[in-house]
């Protein structure tokens, strides 16, 4: 029941993009394609899991022990822009079909700073190895699912009149806007869940 | 390009969110208050100045095939100056930006300043390089924290501005963000789109 609590605040209640904040910049970039939406959402799910265990094994195992705390953004940074070329490398000479999905995407991962995020959150929040988890799995669903919907809705706007100056980027931050208020609705079911308990 | 345009065109002509649009996430983020914005500025710019000063001393030296890992190291270690410094000395500043200290690392204003400015420029035009892009990111921090500090909180630096009034809370919530950018954005094209057809 933690867990299902924890999985419906990081997609719906707490999603990463419309109320964190994180990882608007390739919400904004990568949502006029339903196809490169998909393929960016994949791969962020694929790299924030990775990247979430590796870096919380590495605080735990490493910095924690060694009382090298400070270190954290650094060895982080480092350590998710490597994972992000060794995957583009394995996925490029062991999944080629896979490659050729997720390719492209990959490279820009490193500075979606969903995934600093929520290596950053796990440690903050004090998750167990668990717990760590699902809430990295659940965290980048949450942004894939906002990013999804968000192109389902830009891709209406391409055949529709929308006055100049508001094209692009401006019509879509206000949709996230509207977006983030209908998320908003869903305020309370954790409290609700955990009531049910 | 003369020095003083150098500077000035990280305001208006290139400014990072409005224009580039990179570095939306501290934007949307803790433009809750006027103080908030202005220690993000501060931090941003900071971390922006150092990181071109110091690749633009390096540049002839870096390897080209390690200079990405570079940079964000370089940078990186900027931002944990920022994030001790911060945590020392204004700890309640501290808690309010929260994770977006570590984040400016993945501002991508930051790494794209590096690779599109300071390592091809002299030492000076990526200070002022880095000066004026911090302070237009800061200006647009500036403008849409007003914004939402007085109407989703009817306060200005902490101070209740009318007394009695009911703010519009949903401005300090995420939609407000959303909202507020968007629109300055609307007005910024339009004012853009009128100086042309000029």
């Amino acid at each position: 029941m933690e867990y299902v609590v924890l999985v419906i605040t990081a997609i719906l209640i707490k999603n990463i993009l419309l109320a964190e904040y994180l990882g608007n910049c390739p919400f904004i970039g990568t949502s006029k394609k339903m196809s490169t939406a998909i393929g960016m959402g994949m791969a962020v799910i694929f790299t924030i899991a990775l990247a979430g265990a590796l870096t919380w094994a590495i605080q735990k195992y490493a910095l924690n022990p060694l009382n090298l705390g400070y270190l954290q953004t650094i060895v982080f940074i480092l350590v998710i822009a490597a994972l992000v070329q060794l995957v583009e490398f394995f996925l490029k000479k062991s999944v080629p079909p896979l490659y050729k999905a997720l390719g492209i995407f990959l490279p820009l991962i490193t500075t979606n700073c969903a995934v600093l995020g929520i290596a950053v959150l796990n440690i903050r929040r004090d998750y167990n190895f668990l717990e760590m988890l699902v809430f990295s799995i659940a965290g980048s669903t949450g942004f894939s699912l906002a990013l999804i919907l968000m192109t389902g809705i830009r891709e209406r706007y391409e055949i529709t009149d929308i006055p100049r100056p508001l094209q692009g980027t401006a019509i879509s931050l206000i949709t996230a806007g509207l977006m983030a208020m209908a998320f908003l609705g869903f305020s309370g079911v954790d409290t609700a869940l955990k009531a049910l308990q | 390009m003369s020095y003083w345009k150098e500077f000035i065109k990280g305001v208006w002509e290139h400014n990072p969110q409005l224009v580039v649009g990179l570095g939306f996430c501290p934007t949307l983020a803790i433009t809750t208050s006027l103080s908030n914005a202005l220690w993000m500025t501060l931090s941003t710019a900071f971390v922006l100045v150092c990181s071109n000063v110091l690749i633009s001393l390096i540049r002839g030296i870096a390897h080209s095939h390690l200079r990405i890992p570079l940079y964000i190291t370089i940078i990186a270690t900027f931002v944990t100056i920022v994030d001790l410094s911060l945590n020392a000395y204004q700890p309640a500043v501290y808690r309010s930006l929260g994770i977006f200290i570590p984040l400016i690392v993945v501002n991508c204003i930051t790494l794209g300043r590096a690779e599109e400015f300071a390592q091809k420029n002299s030492v000076i035009r990526s200070l002022l390089d880095g000066a004026g892009m911090g302070l237009g990111f800061g200006l647009t921090l500036i403008v849409l924290s007003f914004f939402r500090e007085v109407l989703g909180a009817n306060q200005l630096f902490g101070y209740t501005l009318i007394r009695g009034m009911e703010p519009a809370a949903v401005m300090i919530l995420a939609p407000g963000a959303f909202f507020t950018l968007g629109l300055m954005l609307w007005a910024m094209n339009t004012i853009n789109s009128r100086r042309r057809s000029k």
